[in-house]
């Protein structure tokens, strides 16, 4: 058989759904696989590890964010890749000006310190808005658990930060003043009778009073995610800042549908521009009030642009 | 009433270590647990509440270390 016959037989729309990412060698590429949230069934791993052995080279590579990539995969092979691969229901990761697949910590089922189930939360808006053209750049999106925010959530097109507000109830307390103590913020502070006085302003909601607290007198009030919007890191990097404020689970899929509804229509001739960028050259305002439409509840009264961070701090020229 | 000195042991040991001495006592004795000021305190008292233990108190001592008192639980 010819070789091109043998490239007559590969199926191009493996190849527009992206995840296949040309390496240095002669037909050679790596296969970017979707791993929502970070999380792999034991099933799927043995199947992604007999298709590596068999197609790949001698190692796989754990992505930044989050994926497996199979790497040294023969352009000739996608095909027979793709239909092993599906057969664990695995599939291939985008590249490209696209919504990609979201990064999340490991969430609140087994880790003590997760406020909200950025699993699921991930593993939704992976069904509902992966591979979403935005007709601009990329768009990425990452869940924390809580506060501490190990994925650096702010650094993403969208990123959620879980959060509880807290509540007291004074005859639970025995002033033990362990929530004083843990409270980083100093948004709570013992009061002359021993008791524990919390402020608003200074919370971050990040639930340690509620965690530390012995005899569960602080518990949740309410809980939800933090957004803040515009991130990026790169060449340029931004730092998202704050849009929403304990915005419901059930709303995090619409609330990105949102934002990718104005940044569509904003960017609009502008070329290959990042949504963070996009908001500073139209003001922060626009982009409130277009949520505010939909997301009355959570939106906040103001917020300022993306901040530019400054990474080439102390260089020589 | 039984008493551990937990004091200058790091988490999780402090832990396993207060577990272990509540497997030693019957159920509904009270156990005293010193415990470091830090890591120590708002753990500890947090994961053996979550094991169902019942919490008794917490006072921290003069000298900074804490006290807890817990009255064992078994279902």
């Amino acid at each position: 058989m010819s070789e091109e016959n043998k490239l007559a037989k590969i199926d191009l729309n493996n190849l527009k759904a992206g995840g296949f990412i040309k390496e240095r060698g002669k037909d050679l590429f790596t296969v970017r696989l979707r791993v929502p949230g970070g999380r792999m069934s034991v099933p799927r791993l043995k199947k992604i590890a007999e298709v590596a052995d068999k197609f790949g080279g001698e190692f796989v590579h754990l992505s930044v964010r989050q994926s497996i990539e199979l790497i040294n995969i023969n352009f000739k092979d996608f095909d027979a890749v793709v239909e092993a691969l599906g057969e664990s229901s695995q599939k291939v990761a985008s590249c490209g000006a696209r919504v990609r697949v979201p990064v999340a910590c490991g969430g609140c089922e087994y880790n003590p310190n997760g406020l909200i189930d950025t699993q699921k939360s991930a593993l939704e808006v992976d069904e509902k808005l992966f591979g979403t053209p935005t007709g601009h750049h990329k768009f990425k999106v990452a869940f924390a658990g809580c506060p501490f925010d190990c994925p650096k959530s702010a650094t993403n097109d969208i990123g959620f930060q879980g959060a509880v507000y807290p509540k007291l109830d004074l005859s639970a307390c025995i002033s033990c003043g362990l929530c004083a103590k843990s409270c980083v913020p100093k948004a709570i502070v013992m009061g002359d009778d021993n008791k524990p006085v919390f402020s608003d302003d200074p919370c971050i909601w990040c639930g340690d009073c509620v965690k530390v607290c012995p005899t569960g007198a602080w518990s949740e009030q309410k809980r939800g995610y933090t957004a803040r919007i515009g991130g990026k890191w790169g060449r340029n990097p931004l730092v998202g800042t704050l849009f929403a404020t304990f915005l419901p689970e059930g709303q995090v899929a619409p609330f990105i549908s949102a934002v990718l509804d104005w940044y569509k229509t904003k960017a609009e001739g502008k070329g290959r521009v990042r949504l963070g960028d996009t908001i500073i050259a139209e003001g922060p305002d626009s982009l409130l009030n277009h949520l505010r439409l939909q997301f009355p509840e959570s939106i906040v009264n103001a917020t300022i642009p993306p901040q530019v961070i400054a990474t080439q701090v102390g260089i020589a020229r | 009433m039984h008493v551990i000195d937990l004091r200058g042991v790091s988490c999780p040991t402090n832990f396993v270590k207060a577990k272990l001495a509540l497997e030693e006592i019957e159920t509904g004795e009270v156990l005293q647990i010193l415990l470091d000021d830090g890591e120590p305190v708002k753990n500890v008292p947090r994961s053996l509440k979550a094991e169902g233990h019942k919490l008794l108190g917490l006072k921290q001592a003069e000298e900074g270390y804490y006290v807890l008192e817990l009255e064992k639980f078994d279902e």
